[in-house]
């Protein structure tokens, strides 16, 4: 066990500190003797969200398959921590070997949500790595940046070496194999990053132009040289059953968000809703073996001592083999007594025959993912689920003996009338309705709950609601006091709950999510005004944010409330995530008709996806 | 069956709390595959409760916790079985079948020694410093400090609860009660240790390694291990 790099004093005056020691189960460790490439991977933000997070353990798997590389992580240092280490000049380290970062030649960051991108400075100045990628010097930290975010990574440009775009088990040897290169000669870093521009999936941002109109929009984005492609084309892994998978996760010490085995069973979704990005850029959908994953399983339990599993993917109710898999992980629950922890399924009687031997009824609650209140607007956003499905489906689990139903909704989706926003609370005044025609007074235990809430609906980009303006948050709040009352108007109110989100935070993320390069100023005025962890609304205050936009004169409203032209050259135009423009945008005019469009396994509508040869796109021919 | 396992936290995983010390053997017994015996209901869990909770920061080569196994195999395989899996820093030192009266482990706690010695990273050596002032302070006829509990501050006499202080090895011996009834924490010593010196108390001056966990009258104390056997 080596020195920590933090003191006793540190460590016994901060929360946590297990967050900082490393030294967990299951964590590689090698000779640094033998290393050419030493990678920090990091999630920024808090170590128990971090370690949550799938992606990263798949990667530090991934690298520290190669013997000429050492994969280590690291996450944002909590407040108390942060405090300190400007205080007293401490830089950021990795866990494994407590190794400052800026010793590192790697340090991959992956970008999950716009709100920790303050935190993304923070990793980086706190590593001791310059700030702006012009400032980096060879023999300097390169910092890469992966993730669902780096579809539009724009914002952060200015502080990225390069990014990502796509599943990493791809291309990503052979960026390390062109470093072990770059790194043993006199190549510059310039020359480097040239070469790796011609990678498949390599983002090199300072190698593209952008010019603007004059109205704020993109006039164009253009590599600034000739061998530099015009496209990034992102990656998708088509072998989706050999792909490597990390069969000896890193436990944590102290509780983790998500502290259990996690089972990755397909990747993408076949439904096409369209508001939803991972939908949309995760194309196509692919499915691993039942059988291997039942095999996965049982080693993945064994190597970690965890007492639960859960299953990972968009959709697993579209997962083929799903039957056998919950009878299997049913049989690790009676006879190992591994808890199985269910990730929203559709709501039908097989399911909840399923959820009723793992769960208990009393305690736990369905949920509906409606995302709308009329059937109008599912059929805008595409979302394949009636009104009749969720009467039905409550009405079977209320028969199952549960009580509660939980009910997710968006407002603010593109052609929402005040119809639709009475829609939430009259479907929530229906289900309970169901409950009592359904549940005889004798065998009532209390009463139904119905909790609805909704969220502030942020256009995303390679979605059809790209070119969708996103409503005021004055608007907004208007619309959440509209529901509000129409909840306190009806008959069972006693039995209905309406919760909504935040509107300032959401706001910011959706002119983060489709920003441009203009923001990077920004960015950092609000981080030099001492923003990080913005994700926590205890941390975060809108009026640093406030500032900085009028500061840079930059006008919030450009990026959120506009709807773009059919023709508007996007930001992330120079991106290319299989999904065609041609195909979105016509999704963008059936949102609007009102016409839906059926999922992928129905009949093929030609998004693009198929252009990586794999997954769904080939089922059926196969 | 009951066992009742001793072990060592020491290293790094000074660092994490009980909670986690006992989610951490979850883990392993399930790696090691013993064959622990489970609750029953929705979220079943294994049948293992720990002896004295520890606290962030200190060491320990005395604790224990208490389990019930469906079936065993032997205190040298199931040692090797659950040491082979766990990380740098813990490491179980014995396992005895309790005997069929045997009291939970928690229950009967009545004493620990400890071994204050010097934090590295500190300039001063402030247990060889105090070492001086033992003598003067355990000839008093009390030793007088205020004990903080949830809601007030109360002066105590924490003498009688001192059983034996003495120099030891580069620092301080000390045996104090311990458990639910009487409970001495050694900081606490320490900082008596500190107004008898007249020097400011700081809790990073010193580092703080239990030795050994009792049960038993104070004039008569053994180690937890002593009410099974090995098998």
């Amino acid at each position: 066990m080596g020195k920590l790099a933090l003191s006793e004093r540190i460590l016994m005056n901060i929360e946590k500190p297990a967050r900082y020691i490393g030294n967990e189960v299951n964590i590689v460790k090698k000779d640094i003797k033998d290393i050419d490439i030493r990678f920090a991977v990091c999630f920024p933000d808090v170590y128990e969200i971090g370690m949550s997070y799938l992606g990263i353990q798949i990667l530090y798997d991934f690298f520290n398959r190669r013997s000429d590389t050492y994969c280590e992580r690291v996450y944002s240092p909590w407040p108390d921590l942060d405090k300190i280490m400007r205080e007293e000049n401490i830089k950021l380290f990795s866990l494994e070997t407590q190794t400052p970062i800026s010793e590192f030649d790697w340090l991959g960051i992956t970008i999950q949500y716009e709100m920790c991108y303050t935190n993304i400075l923070q990793v980086i100045e706190l590593s001791g790595i310059p700030l702006y990628a012009k400032d980096r010097k060879k023999g300097d930290t390169f910092v890469i940046g992966g993730g669902p975010c780096s579809v539009n990574p724009e914002p952060l440009a200015d502080f990225f070496d390069m990014f990502y775009i796509g599943e990493g088990e791809v291309s990503y040897n052979e960026i390390l194999d062109l470093y072990k290169v770059y790194k043993a000669s006199d190549m510059t870093r310039e020359d480097f990053l040239r070469k790796a521009s011609c990678i498949p999936g390599v983002y090199v941002p300072s190698l593209y132009d952008v010019s603007y109109n004059e109205d704020g929009t993109v006039h164009a984005i253009n590599p600034i040289y000739d061998d530099v492609p015009k496209t990034i084309k992102w990656q998708a892994v088509t072998d989706f059953d050999n792909v490597p998978y990390p069969m000896k996760p890193v436990v944590p010490y102290i509780r983790a968000t998500q502290d259990r085995v996690t089972l990755e069973i397909m990747r993408g979704c076949i439904r096409g809703c369209r508001f939803c990005q991972a939908g949309m850029i995760y194309r196509p959908t692919r499915q691993k073996n039942v059988e291997m994953l039942k095999e996965y399983a049982r080693i993945m339990l064994d190597n970690t001592g965890y007492e639960e599993i859960s299953l990972s993917s968009l959709s697993s109710s579209d997962y083929e083999e799903l039957d056998e898999l919950l009878t299997f992980l049913i049989e690790l629950r009676d006879n190992d007594h591994i808890n199985v922890s269910l990730p929203s399924l559709r709501i039908d009687a097989f399911s909840l025959d399923v959820m009723s031997k793992v769960q208990d009824i009393k305690k736990s609650s369905l949920t509906f993912a409606a995302e709308a209140g009329t059937q109008r607007l599912r059929d805008v956003i595409n979302k394949g689920i009636t009104e009749e499905n969720i009467i039905k489906g409550s009405h079977d689990a209320f028969l199952g003996g549960w009580d509660k139903v939980k009910l997710y909704f968006m407002m603010g989706l593109p052609t929402e009338t005040d119809e639709d926003l009475l829609g939430i609370a009259e479907l929530a005044e229906k289900i309970s309705e169901e409950y009592f025609d359904t549940v005889p007074k004798e065998k009532r235990n209390g009463r139904v709950m119905i909790n609805a809430s909704s969220s502030y609906f942020v256009p995303k980009p390679f979605t059809p609601f790209q070119w969708a303006p996103m409503i005021t948050p004055e608007e907004y709040i208007r619309r959440a006091y509209f529901v509000k009352d129409a909840f306190a108007r009806q008959r069972n109110k006693k039995s209905l709950k309406f919760q909504y989100h935040d509107a300032e935070i959401t706001v910011l993320e959706g002119v983060l999510a489709r920003g441009d390069r203009r923001l990077g100023k920004v960015l950092y005025d609000v981080y030099k005004k001492g923003a990080i962890y913005d994700a926590w609304t205890e941390f975060f205050n809108m009026n640093r944010y406030k500032e900085a936009f009028d500061e840079n004169d930059v006008d919030i409203n450009f990026y959120v409330t506009r709807e773009r032209a059919d023709d508007e050259i996007f930001p992330w135009e120079h991106l290319d995530v299989g999904v065609s423009r041609r195909f979105l945008l016509n999704e963008w005019h059936n949102a609007k008709a009102g016409v839906v469009t059926p999922n992928c396994r129905q009949k093929c509508s030609g998004c693009g996806a198929a252009v990586y040869k794999g997954g769904v796109c080939f089922e059926a021919k196969n | 069956m009951k066992l009742r396992i001793k072990y060592e936290k020491t290293g790094v995983l000074r660092f994490i709390g009980h909670l986690d010390v006992m989610r951490l053997f979850q883990k392993a017994i399930r790696r090691a595959k013993l064959d622990v015996a489970y609750s029953k209901g929705f979220s079943p869990h294994q049948i293992i409760s720990f002896a004295a909770p520890m606290p962030l920061g200190m060491t320990s080569e005395g604790e224990y916790f208490d389990g019930e196994f469906n079936t065993v195999t032997s205190t040298e395989d199931m040692m090797d079985r659950l040491n082979r899996t766990l990380p740098d820093g813990i490491k179980v030192h014995d396992i005895v079948l309790l005997n069929d009266n045997a009291k939970p482990s928690m229950a009967i706690v009545s004493a620990s020694d400890y071994y204050i010695y010097k934090n590295e990273e500190c300039e001063t050596d402030i247990p060889e410093v105090l070492k001086n002032y033992i003598e003067p302070m355990m000839n008093k006829t009390s030793v007088e400090i205020i004990k903080k509990t949830k809601s007030k501050e109360v002066m105590s006499d924490i003498k009688p609860l001192i059983y034996e202080i003495k120099p030891y090895k580069e620092g301080i011996y000390m045996l104090l009660a311990s458990g639910s009834k009487d409970n001495l924490k050694p900081e606490l010593v320490i900082e008596a240790l500190c107004n008898e010196a007249d020097i400011e108390y700081n809790r990073y001056d010193y580092m703080i390694h239990r030795i050994e966990t009792y049960m038993g009258e104070s004039k008569a104390l053994k180690p937890l291990s002593c009410d099974g056997k090995q098998f």
